[in-house]
């Protein structure tokens, strides 16, 4: 069969009405009698709440409820979706995330209580006339400094403040033993820096609810309507799933931040039926930065051992995961099962060990965000390569050649077996750096260098080989982990008597243009035009069920489960067909859209045989009428990406401002639907990894007030902090699924992030930089240059 | 203190009622449903909410309605003329200059005003112009291309 | 956030907009707005009733007078950067009008605003500073010329009195052959100064005479530094000479800290932006 659309850079079918206004994004949909929410939220990171006075605020004219925690006190609060275990095997603690806070506030921005009213202004004059007394208590936001003795207690019922602790890799001992062989060890203290996801479109909801069929809605600005549906009915409010509907409309980006179920869903929903109206609550930037669960935020001591020739003999590491006040939904997954199983990195390590200590802190929730746990892995290994080959005086590319896993294609060889419990599918890590040093051109780089230092400029590159595990994930391995919900994802392709086709996907675009890319992928495969597909996605009533999408998983796991139902359309219209044409299926050829007995010009086209299944005169006996199929496709095993990323930069040896010369990369992200998509998802990534080095982290003080708290203080890349970026793809295909893919959407993020903080220290280097922290402001690389 | 404004939005002329603290952003979304302009923060920093007043881009959320009385406004919504695309809408989808959407009328906009006395940009003039406009999706690398590229199309024939 | 509420007068002029201030102390003169609306929505700044005077044509203008260049105080950052009588007779008023906020800020923010607010990490104080500006300012009943070194007080703070607005900037063409510039070092979130330096000078026989410098974002005010401009002062043009001044910038004034730069390094980059403006208007 030939393919007319995937491999093609198709032009985005939903871009229409993004450059028009036309987009329809939570905050744009009004309903009538709507009402508008505001929440009231702590101002202190640690406090009891002594009293809470509304009378003045209800007062007001326009004010149509208040609602406080005394309200939720028999109402759960919102779950964690994953379950970790101490290393002895106890459960981890999970405390009570409520929907509005009772007692305690336990990080600035926690919800107090929620104003409705007839207007947004009003909703937040009257939030204003609310008269809340607190005992203020000391706050800790570090998590190392959380374990101290006597540190403040996030929940006074955990007495060390530490959610759980764990271990990944091989037997401690022996890890020791390796290290302990070692003819090099570079050791590193990191501290990998909260960030903000920051979407563009903050979090926006709208309960609705329907008392003539007791039936409620919720519009959310959410990257998965089930997942939401299911926790906030099973787990929170006790409603029954089969009267709620969520809707996920146009989402203006998510990067993780929204996955989870957050406190207003519930809100909104459970208002609405109490007030009988419908209730919008969009949040503020300067919400979003207190209440969007952050990204990272790891202190690690890492070591890695090599043997006289450079070759790793072992890895051992220390960590202290900051989670926040609360456990986010994926949170306890992020720095284990999504952090630990990547410490194989892309070499041959054989001896591997991490112990992982979780810990809550009077803090923002801390959850996945773009690539979640994988760049926190990269982050440690890419930045030990580089330094390490710095200290041994070997090339870091060289290095890298040295320690790498041969290639396998996990089809004539198998799959890689590492020692942090993964199988890697297929990979080809020597192709990817190969490409990345010819473009880099790498000699003429290095004397580049030379005479630029000679000039007193200072020119550094650096590194980093990455590898992630995306296309997440096979259920019975993430149910072993802990998950508490199975990670497939569900497709319907219904064929319409004309030929068109609906397709239903549990996936869920954010701005990753599945309308498109899924379109090609079904066009193709029925050999009709896209113009004929249409893709749905985002409303629990239209699509069957849902997993949603993150951990680069749409294409690999939602693509995969509409190949299922195309399959399943192809088989029971090769039966009409072969009925039409009066001869048996093994006699018929598929393509180009129509159904041809092998060696005649016999055939019939796929719209004859959309239509014969819904007018079904001639028709095969016992079969049932109607084209229309759906799937869900669990996979069996995780997708592993992995790339090349390398930076060049230049360092103002007065400021130490950084500057990004040049930027390479190479990913392979297996086969490719839309080059173009693919192309966009890195640049991306790339941004948001770049701008993690350079220029975003979150900054508490001692109160833990959140300093970093709108655009005026954390810092986003912008149009002229970034270069143009160099990108080449290599293809080793995903040997597990239909589609060959592995997913693109993290893969940005996942690499470039080490390869900038490399090329800093590349360039100072000879000026004894060693030690360098993220996000690298001028001000740090000023000191670290000068040893201040 | 209701105020009354005359304002001319994408042609049409509106008189309405507004409180003296009324947002032009929300004037625009919420008063006449033009929800293409967007909120995207609350410092002036995002540039979601630009639109042009009188031919210059300006942040909307940081002007209230009332600053707008008397002045012609251009939203998202009127850069095409009917179904005959911007180049510079047709140019953000040729080169792929958006993912989630929600930054890109601003960045219309902005890049609008940039081509109106710029029309021939470097790079450089490109992303100085973005200043003002935070895309989370793209990396810009696709928007500066659109941008070059609506140019080129916008260009008179010599 | 959204703004608390606020009246809203549009003032038909500027004795209009005086009479209504008087009426309501309260009340807060709206300009552009890219300073006050802001401070509004964060409910940092409540006042009971703001007064355009966007409609007040008659103080937007840029002209030359009597050797003086005269800038209305309504006059946006943008007209002042696409200016060619600026760009010809005081290019360091383009050269800062350029780098002030972005686009949309400059279309919009007014000079007239900017000073009014006198924001520490702004970039027109360095400028009328180093330019030897005045501001005119009336009350209605009188009005007076307030040099830029006694107009900006401290944080945030002007020697504006209640009941005046600002009407007008004045700066005196510069000689011939003076040269100037304004470098800034970014705050990267903000894109306000962390260190803003504006030069004027003019060098003659190759030794430096009428040197002004000033800086934005270093300390709670913008001041001129007396120290590097009597450094320099009759040297010649040497490296080390540019150096050795520099390196006496922003040694007798409060620091500020925060995040992005403490003292020692605000300091430091104060003396580093100090030499490179100093090396692009004695070269």
């Amino acid at each position: 069969m030939s393919n007319k659309y995937i491999g093609q850079s198709v032009k985005r079918v939903e871009d229409k009405r993004f450059i028009t206004g036309e987009g329809r994004y939570t905050d744009d949909i009004v309903l009538p009698r709507m009402v508008h929410a505001y929440i009231l939220r702590s101002p202190y990171a640690h406090a009891r709440i002594k009293s809470i006075d509304t009378s003045e605020a209800l007062a007001m004219k326009g004010v149509v409820a208040i609602y406080t925690g005394k309200d939720f006190e028999n109402i759960n609060g919102v779950p964690c979706g994953w379950q970790v275990n101490f290393k002895d095997g106890t459960t981890m603690r999970e405390p009570k995330h409520p929907l509005l806070v009772l007692d305690k506030v336990k990080h600035a921005g926690d919800g107090v209580a929620m104003v409705v009213a007839e207007t947004k202004e009003i909703a937040a004059d009257a939030a204003e006339a609310i008269n809340v007394k607190y005992e203020v208590l000391k706050a800790v936001t570090n998590p190392k400094e959380a374990l101290a003795p006597g540190a403040p207690l996030v929940h006074d019922e955990y007495p060390d403040n530490i959610a759980f602790d764990w271990q990944i890799g091989n037997d401690k001992a022996e890890v020791d033993a390796a290290m302990d062989s070692a003819h090099h060890i570079t050791k590193l203290d990191f501290t990998n820096n909260r960030v903000v996801p920051n979407a563009m479109e903050p979090r926006s909801y709208i309960g609705d609810y329907d008392t003539a069929y007791d039936r409620y809605t919720l519009y959310t600005s959410t990257q998965n309507p089930h997942l939401i549906r299911l926790l906030m009915c099973a787990f929170v409010l006790g409603i029954p799933e089969h009267k709620v509907r969520v809707v996920g409309p146009d989402v203006g980006g998510g990067f993780g931040s929204k996955i989870y179920h957050y406190t207003e869903e519930a809100l909104v929903t459970w208002a609405a039926k109490q007030l009988r109206r419908p209730i919008k609550w969009t949040s503020d930037r300067s919400e979003a930065f207190l209440t969007d669960a952050h990204g990272r935020d790891h202190v690690s001591t890492a070591e890695m051992g090599f043997d006289k020739d450079g070759h790793i003999v072992g890895l051992r590491i220390k960590t202290y995961a900051n989670l926040g006040a609360y456990l986010s939904t994926f949170a306890s997954a992020v720095p284990t099962y999504l952090h630990g199983t990547l410490l194989q990195g892309v070499y041959t390590t054989p001896k591997i060990h991490l112990d992982m200590t979780c810990v809550f802190t009077h803090t923002t929730a801390v959850d996945a965000y773009r690539g979640a746990g994988r760049p926190e892995a990269t982050y440690l290994l890419e930045r030990l390569m580089d330094v390490s080959a710095h200290e041994m005086g070997i090339d870091p590319a060289e290095l890298r050649f040295k320690n790498f896993i041969p290639p396998f294609d996990g089809v004539n060889q198998a799959g890689y077996q590492t020692q942090v419990a993964l199988q890697y599918d297929s990979g080809n890590y020597h192709a990817v750096l190969e490409r990345g040093l010819e473009m880099l051109g790498y000699a003429d780089f290095k004397e580049k260098q030379a005479e630029a230092r000679k000039n007193g400029k200072l020119l550094g590159v650096g590194f980093s080989t990455y590898i992630e595990a995306c296309g997440i994930a096979p259920s019975a391995v993430v149910g072993s982990l802990g998950a508490r919900a199975g990670l497939f994802e569900s497709a319907q392709v219904r064929v319409q008597p004309t030929g068109k086709v609906n397709v239903y996907t549990g996936s869920h675009s954010h701005g990753q243009g599945h309308e498109t890319s899924f379109a090609q992928v079904v066009a193709d495969k029925l050999g009709i035009p896209l113009a004929d597909v249409e893709i749905i996605h985002g409303d629990s009533d239209a699509v069957a069920f849902g997993m949603g999408t993150y951990g680069s998983r749409s294409l690999a796991v939602g693509g995969s489960a509409i190949v299922k139902s195309i399959e399943k359309v192809l088989e029971k219209g090769a039966k009409i067909a072969a009925h039409k044409l009066e001869c048996s299926t093994d006699d018929l050829d598929f393509a180009d859209g129509k159904w041809t007995v092998k060696g005649t010009d016999k055939s019939i086209g796929f719209g004859d045989v959309a239509l014969t299944a819904y007018v079904p005169h001639v028709y095969p006996a016992n079969l049932e009428p109607g084209l229309d199929f759906s799937s869900f496709y669990d996979p069996a095993n995780f997708t592993y990406p992995f790339g090349c990323h390398i930076a060049v930069v230049e360092v103002d040896a007065e400021t130490g401002k950084v500057t990004i010369k040049r930027f390479v990369a190479v990913d392979d992200v297996g086969n490719v639907i839309n080059p173009m998509i693919v192309e966009g998802q890195i640049h991306g990534g790339l941004a948001q990894g770049i701008g993690q080095a350079l220029l975003e982290g979150v900054i508490y003080d001692e109160n833990g007030q959140l300093t970093t708290g709108t655009f005026m203080d954390y810092a986003m890349p912008r149009a002229d902090d970034l270069p143009m970026f160099e990108t080449d793809r290599k293809t080793t295909p995903c040997p597990h699924n239909p589609l060959g893919v592995k997913g693109a959407g993290e893969a940005g993020a996942i690499g470039s992030t080490p390869a900038v903080v490399n090329a800093v220290m590349n360039a100072t280097w000879h000026l004894g930089v060693r030690d360098l922290e993220m996000p690298l402001t001028p001000q740090r690389v000023w000191r670290a240059m000068n040893h201040k | 203190m209701a105020e009354t404004v005359n304002i001319t939005v994408n042609g049409t002329q509106h008189s309405k009622e507004v409180e003296g603290r009324t947002l032009l952003v929300h004037f625009l979304r919420d008063t006449l449903g033009l929800t293409g302009t967007h909120v995207g923060c609350d410092t002036s920093s995002c540039g979601a909410c630009t639109v042009h007043i009188n031919g210059k881009a300006v942040k909307s959320c940081s002007m209230l309605a009332a600053q707008a009385d008397g002045k012609s406004i251009t939203t998202i919504e009127g850069m095409a003329n009917g179904d005959e695309l911007h180049p510079l809408q047709e140019s953000f989808r040729e080169k792929h200059g958006l993912q989630c959407g929600f930054c890109t009328p601003g960045m219309i906009m902005t890049a609008a005003d940039l081509l109106n006395h710029n029309p021939n940009p470097s790079e450089t003039d490109i992303r100085e112009a973005l200043e003002g406009n935070i895309c989370r999706c793209t990396g810009y690398h696709n928007i500066v291309e659109a941008i070059k590229d609506a140019a080129e199309k916008m260009a008179v024939p010599a | 956030m959204l703004p608390n509420t606020v009246d809203y007068y549009r003032a038909s002029s500027v004795s209009d907009a005086l009479n209504v201030l008087k009426a309501n102390p309260d009340a807060k003169i709206l300009a552009g707005g890219h300073s006050l609306i802001p401070a509004m929505k964060l409910r940092l700044n409540s006042p009971s009733m703001v007064i355009d005077i966007a409609n007040l044509s008659d103080l937007n203008y840029i002209k030359e007078e009597g050797g003086n260049i005269r800038i209305g105080a309504m006059t946006t950052h943008g007209q002042i950067a696409h200016s060619s009588l600026l760009a010809e007779k005081l290019p360091l008023f383009t050269e800062t009008a350029d780098v002030i906020g972005d686009v949309q800020v400059r279309n919009m923010g007014t000079i007239g605003g900017s000073i009014a607010h006198a924001d520490p990490s702004a970039d027109w104080p360095a400028a009328l500073l180093a330019a030897d500006a005045s501001i005119v300012v009336t009350n209605g009943d009188e009005t007076r010329s307030i040099p830029a070194t006694d107009f900006f007080v401290g944080f945030f703070s002007t020697a504006l009195e209640e009941g005046e607005i600002i009407t007008e900037i004045q700066v005196p063409v510069p000689a011939t052959g003076t040269k100037m510039t304004y470098q800034k070092f970014m705050q990267p979130a903000s894109r306000f100064a962390i260190v803003g330096c504006a030069a004027m000078a003019k060098v003659e026989n190759g030794v430096v005479a009428d040197v002004k410098v000033a800086f934005t974002g270093v300390s709670d005010g913008p001041f001129r530094d007396g120290n590097v401009e009597a450094a320099i002062s009759g040297k010649t043009t040497t490296a080390e000479n540019i150096a050795s001044a520099a390196a006496q910038a922003a040694s007798d004034v409060n620091l500020n800290a925060d995040h992005y730069a403490d003292e020692d390094y605000r300091q430091h980059l104060a003396r580093v932006y100090a030499k490179r403006a100093l090396s692009a208007v004695c070269g």
